[in-house]
């Protein structure tokens, strides 16, 4: 055995940085930094409505999102301490109203060029036309509006978040593997229900499922919380689902209103997937498979609650910039930007394969989760999906259907 | 007579195969099949903690050592009695570890802690921690002892320990989400899987300069199918053996020109790989499909598979 400068090499941590500067001349071309550099990532997140609470144990949730950005920070520093590399998360949440533009054009004045923007699509379209975004990329950590990555694709956004056709195309795959064809679409009043709606619908199409029943949910959204609330539900609920025979009710609910208090009470017995019930989602606390056992745990040792798909989609955001620094030995954002959207990168996200950006419309690549409540149910794409380049753009909007001109 | 006279002579010209054993981990089942190496049959299952994955042979091959993750500790299995008789601390959430070559030592993987703990396996304690990179993972040990490997997936490095100070000597960044580590026999050669990448990356021990990188094409796999988990080197020095995870195949390695000779199909996702004591047999643990695979290295041909419970992960081959 020749470590023959084993000696030599001796270092403790504190040396550490020194080493890598000398070891990187020797092993990975790593330039030498004498001061180690540091890359300030923007988070802009926005105040936010909580949402009715539907039973005790649902948390209020007040920072999701940043908690993603925040661990990401962690991770990079992972990297970054034996690299001579620091990353620091530069925070602000605007107000109610509070247009970005402002934000984003101080971002750019403290030279900062990539920002987590976990907003909702106005406001993302508004900060990524803000002067001060001409030279950033956003990161699109909340919305999963199809048009953001459609008509309304902008050049300086990526999208970490799974867009809704990824969603339903994920859902639909399933579905089909497990042969429930005939789907019950309800749908929610808000404009997000319709627009999930509408992609179940393009979803069945693509991939052989039948709506054979599409019926909009009419009843007011009410507080089932209150004493004997159960009643009322009891009654609605049969009355509302009372139609032909079908393998399986599909909700889009995104508002969380009336989904979940399906399950257990439709006139038949069918299970609920959707937006309650068995979920298609880019992220569930319940996965712990590919290693995801010590994201989790990290996650929830730092926050105290477990993650969610918007804290995962800003943690995607941060880590794709740590990980494009790692392969680049650099910070310079100009070569980041650059490799965040070429063919050799490609992201470990705790799903069992790598994640990237497509470059027709910027959005991550990713499987999705369809998870129960308590239990990860399965992962689509499903075996036997199948794609000329990879079975992940299987979900969501393809390269030939897609109409984002960048 | 003459019967008798060919049956004898046949007993002198074949040789006995081996009488090795053959173990491996269970993580779904929570157990440690035993399979008879020269029958290819299973011959008792082993009821050991939570989780169990990394698996090493004690420096005497009495006692098999076994990472139990979900219960933070390792089991101590007495092989002569096919049962678990001791524990020894392990820190939190142990994956994988090696036994020191001074048989006195375990560096254990913390994967959750991002330690690599050292435990003395006679008192049952842990007597120091090194810090490294986030989800520490894959061990390895030179044959002198002097240095220890731990990859770390989510720093996407290989750090290098000395064994005597539990000091840091080098830390390697490496393709993304290293899993396995394993020095060459020789010790002049330190090669580290990537899962995500599908590659493993071979460093000069003494210069810690990259000298290679080995790439895996599978036909009719794409990119993201191919991953490089578990890595086996033969004794003579000449050939790694690689398991490529979802891929489903063992590609059989020249550690010359890192190139792949041949590609094995095993069972569903192998984890990890040994080879039998004579060099001519490898045995794969197939981690979705429940089994092992007997690869007949001679014949350059899979033997057979053998179910042997749910999760298989860990291989190790006793006596």
């Amino acid at each position: 055995m020749a470590i023959s400068n084993i000696q030599l090499g001796l270092l403790d941590l504190s040396q550490t940085r020194l080493a890598l500067a000398f070891v990187g001349l020797l092993a990975i071309a790593v330039p030498a930094h004498a001061e180690p550099q540091t890359m300030v990532i923007g988070y802009l997140g926005e105040q936010r409505k909580l949402p009715l609470a539907l039973w005790p144990l649902d948390e209020a949730v007040t920072d999701d999102g940043l908690q993603g950005a925040r661990m990401g920070i962690a991770d990079d520093a992972g990297t970054g301490r034996f690299l001579g590399q620091q990353f620091r998360l530069q925070e602000r949440v605007l107000k109610p109203g509070e247009a970005p533009a402002e934000a984003v054009n101080a971002f750019a004045a403290a030279g900062i060029t990539f920002v987590v923007a976990d907003l909702n699509g106005a406001q993302l379209l508004q900060a990524s036309s803000a002067p001060g975004a001409e030279q950033m990329t956003l990161f699109n950590s909340r919305d999963p509006d199809d048009g953001l990555r459609q008509e309304d694709c902008r050049r300086n956004v990526l999208h970490t978040i799974p867009s809704r056709a990824m969603l339903a195309d994920a859902l639909a795959q399933y579905l089909v593997w497990k042969r429930w064809q005939h789907w019950f679409l309800l749908t929610g009043p808000h404009p997000g229900d319709v627009a999930m709606a509408a992609a179940f619908r393009r979803a069945a199409t693509r991939f052989g499922a039948q709506i054979t029943i599409d019926k909009p949910w009419t009843f007011r959204p009410a507080n089932g919380r209150v004493d004997t609330g159960h009643v009322t539900l009891q009654t609605e609920i049969p009355a509302a689902t009372q139609v032909g025979d079908y393998d399986v009710l599909v909700v889009a609910d995104e508002a969380d209103e009336f989904g979940a208090y399906l399950e257990g009470r439709t006139a038949l017995p069918r299970t609920v997937a959707g937006t309650q019930g068995l979920v298609a989602t880019g992220w569930s606390a319940v996965d712990e498979e590919w290693g995801a056992t010590q994201l989790q745990d990290r996650f929830h040792k730092q926050s105290g609650r477990w993650m969610l798909p918007s804290d995962y989609a800003a943690w995607l955001a941060v880590r794709s910039i740590g990980e494009a620094a790692t392969r680049l030995h650099s910070l310079d954002p100009t070569a980041i930007a650059k490799y965040l959207r070429s063919d050799d990168f490609l992201l470990a996200g705790f799903k069992g394969q790598g994640l990237s950006f497509r470059p027709w419309d910027g959005q991550m690549r990713q499987p999705i989760l369809i998870a129960g409540p308590r239990l990860l149910v399965s992962s689509s794409p499903q075996p036997g999906f199948l794609h000329q380049r990879t079975p992940l753009d299987t979900l969501g909007i393809d390269l030939e259907e897609s109409t984002c001109k960048l | 007579m003459q019967t008798l006279i060919a049956l004898v002579l046949v007993a002198i010209l074949v040789p006995p195969a081996a009488a090795e054993t053959i173990y491996v981990s269970n993580e779904q089942d929570n157990t440690v099949a035993v399979v008879d190496g020269a029958t290819m049959t299973l011959q008792a299952v082993i009821d050991v903690g939570r989780r169990p994955r990394g698996m090493a042979l004690s420096v005497d091959k009495k006692s098999l050592f076994v990472a139990e993750g979900d219960d933070n500790r390792i089991d101590v299995v007495d092989l002569a009695k096919r049962q678990v008789v001791g524990q020894l601390p392990s820190g939190a959430d142990p994956e994988f570890f090696v036994v020191h070559p001074d048989g006195k030592r375990l560096f254990v993987a913390n994967e959750n802690d991002n330690l690599v703990s050292v435990v003395n396996i006679a008192g049952a304690k842990i007597i120091g921690t090194v810090d490294v990179g986030v989800e520490p993972e894959g061990m390895a040990v030179s044959a002198d002892g002097r240095a220890v490997a731990c990859t770390s997936e989510t720093t996407s490095m290989v750090h290098l320990i000395d064994a005597a100070t539990l000091e840091l000597i080098d830390n390697l960044l490496v393709d993304t989400r290293p899993r396995a580590a394993a020095f060459s026999v020789d010790g002049k050669q330190l090669w580290v899987s990537s899962e995500i990448r599908g590659t493993v990356t071979v460093f000069d021990t003494a210069t810690r300069a990259q000298t290679g990188k080995v790439e895996f094409e599978v036909p009719g796999i794409r990119r993201e199918g191919v991953q490089a988990v578990g890595i086996e080197m033969s004794r003579d020095g000449a050939t790694a053996y690689v398991a490529l995870g979802p891929a489903n195949r063992i590609a059989e390695v020249d550690t010359k020109t890192f190139t792949v000779r041949r590609l094995y199909l095993v069972g569903q996702r192998p984890w990890h790989v040994a080879l039998s004591d004579d060099q001519k047999q490898l045995i794969s643990a197939n981690g979705n499909s429940g089994d092992i695979s007997f690869i007949d290295l001679e014949n350059q041909e899979v033997a057979k598979s053998l179910p042997v419970g749910r999760g298989p992960w860990g291989v190790v081959i006793g006596p």
